[in-house]
């Protein structure tokens, strides 16, 4: 086991429920030190970092750069496993529809779209936004934080903005009228769209696998 | 790739107690709602909703320490509703691990609670429930109208419209419950869930009147639900939630089985 004195910072920049993420963790690595945390030294010193987020992305941003996450977040990828969980895999983005238009950390390239009203399959059937609900996960490719989690596996999202991101740096899609960006994958940083620490026990196997995941 | 509807088992909650009972046979502690909640996350229920009955102010801090209790054991979404008034009562209840809150009577006083709501936490967590009756009569064209305290109160608003302003509004999901079937075990009130689900974006989950599995899958199928939430059968251990989805699924219905 990896999770001995392994330290776990979950980034609180005072936007929204950061208890569920923390207490997966803590479920999956019981001798893992947890910390919910806006410190930037503590994040600094952590092991692992989780950049998380809920809520509108104006909003989100503006916390992100007041308390100077943004530079906290950049430095953090160089160093050590990062996994952004939903807006916080957003805010990665360079540019979110969201808001009238926000502009982000441009870490990956690609944007954060709307679902649009009036979604629909090509068959006629109405979708609802929210996308709410256990959606099927396709890997597109091999990586550590897949080990243990069957191809196609659902887990729970709740957005009703996508990631439309670069081929190249997509781990998994998803489908919900269009085919979107559901995992990012790049060196040191996983991001995922839907919520590993609401998906029972695929979510928890994530979770577990970015315990063990000591980075590029 | 294809969403799967969502099963939802309701517990209303007192004082942090189970009540109305749930008869599993082999758990613990029937009246602890983690232990119940615990269960019904082992059975592969999609998301839980705990609905707290309590009255007293005292009884809520109760509430607030069972879902920081269940949201450290159990790894599913999870709702709370019953008495949210506050922005500070949603934010203490998410604070705590809930997912969404529901708002049912504070919505109908104050319609601007819930745009105020979803600005400040986003659409995502808020849940509006409608309780819903027919008052139309026989040959009519069906209406029916928004009631609070369990179907005591009458509103005077059209259900159906007032779904609408509440999508507008910001609501993320709205939980439809029919006044008229809740407790007949007879089925949905079909011809008004899908009147909603038609009207409106967002998605809307079934609830009132399942006395078996067919019912589940009519309230997909027929009302175009995209969650049904159930009480008793599956409290009485009369139906398991696998029971219920492989059921689903064998109708055709998208499942996480």
């Amino acid at each position: 086991m990896t999770d001995f004195r392994i330290r776990i910072a979950v980034i609180d920049y005072g936007m929204g429920n950061l208890h569920s993420v923390a207490k997966g963790l803590e479920h999956v690595a019981p001798r893992a030190e947890v910390v919910i945390t806006s410190n930037p030294e503590e994040i600094a010193e952590a092991d692992r970092v989780v950049f998380p987020g809920v809520g509108a992305m104006r909003d989100c941003m503006a916390e992100i750069r007041r308390g100077g996450f943004d530079v906290v977040v950049q430095k953090a990828i160089t160093q050590k496993p990062v996994l952004a969980i939903c807006v916080g895999m957003q805010a990665l983005m360079s540019h979110s529809e969201e808001n009238d238009g926000v502009e982000c950390l441009d870490v990956f390239p690609g944007s954060v779209r709307h679902f649009g009203k009036s979604l629909s399959e090509p068959d006629g059937t109405r979708l609802k936004v929210p996308h709410m609900g256990w959606n099927q996960v396709h890997q597109t490719i091999d990586h550590p934080m897949w080990r243990g989690i069957d191809q196609d596996e659902r887990f729970y999202f709740v957005h009703s903005y996508y990631v439309d991101a670069d081929s190249s740096v997509t781990a998994a899609n998803c489908h919900y009228g269009v085919t979107f960006s559901a995992a990012l994958a790049a060196g040191n940083l996983f991001a995922v769209q839907f919520h590993p620490e609401k998906s029972h026990t695929a979510g928890l196997q994530l979770l577990k696998n970015f315990v063990n995941w000591r980075g590029e | 790739m294809t969403l799967a509807k969502r099963i939802i088992p309701c517990l209303d909650v007192e004082n942090g107690r189970v009540v109305k009972g749930v008869k599993f046979l082999d758990i613990r502690d029937a009246g602890d709602p983690v232990e119940v909640a615990r269960r019904y996350d082992a059975a592969g229920a999609d998301e839980i909703t705990f609905l707290d009955i309590t009255a007293s102010h005292e009884g809520r801090d109760t509430m607030v320490h069972t879902v920081e209790r269940m949201a450290s054991e159990v790894f599913i979404p999870l709702t709370v509703g019953g008495g949210v008034r506050t922005l500070e009562d949603i934010r203490t209840l998410l604070n705590a691990g809930a997912d969404k809150v529901s708002i049912n009577s504070t919505a109908v006083y104050d319609p601007d609670f819930v745009r105020a709501a979803a600005d400040r936490f986003g659409s995502q967590c808020i849940v509006v429930a409608i309780d819903a009756k027919q008052v139309s009569g026989d040959g009519e064209t069906p209406r029916w109208e928004v009631f609070t305290h369990g179907g005591r109160k009458v509103t005077g608003l059209d259900a159906v419209a007032w779904a609408v302003r509440m999508a507008d509004y910001g609501a993320g999901e709205i939980l439809l419950t029919s006044m008229d079937q809740d407790g007949t075990k007879s089925g949905f009130d079909l011809t008004l869930t899908r009147a909603i689900t038609d009207s409106i974006d967002i998605p809307v989950i079934a609830s009132g009147g399942v006395g078996n599995l067919q019912h589940l899958a009519d309230g997909v199928l027929k009302g175009g639900a995209d969650a049904v939430l159930a009480a008793s059968i599956f409290h009485f251990g009369e139906y398991s939630i696998r029971e219920a989805k492989e059921y689903m699924a064998s109708q055709g219905i998208e499942m996480r089985l």
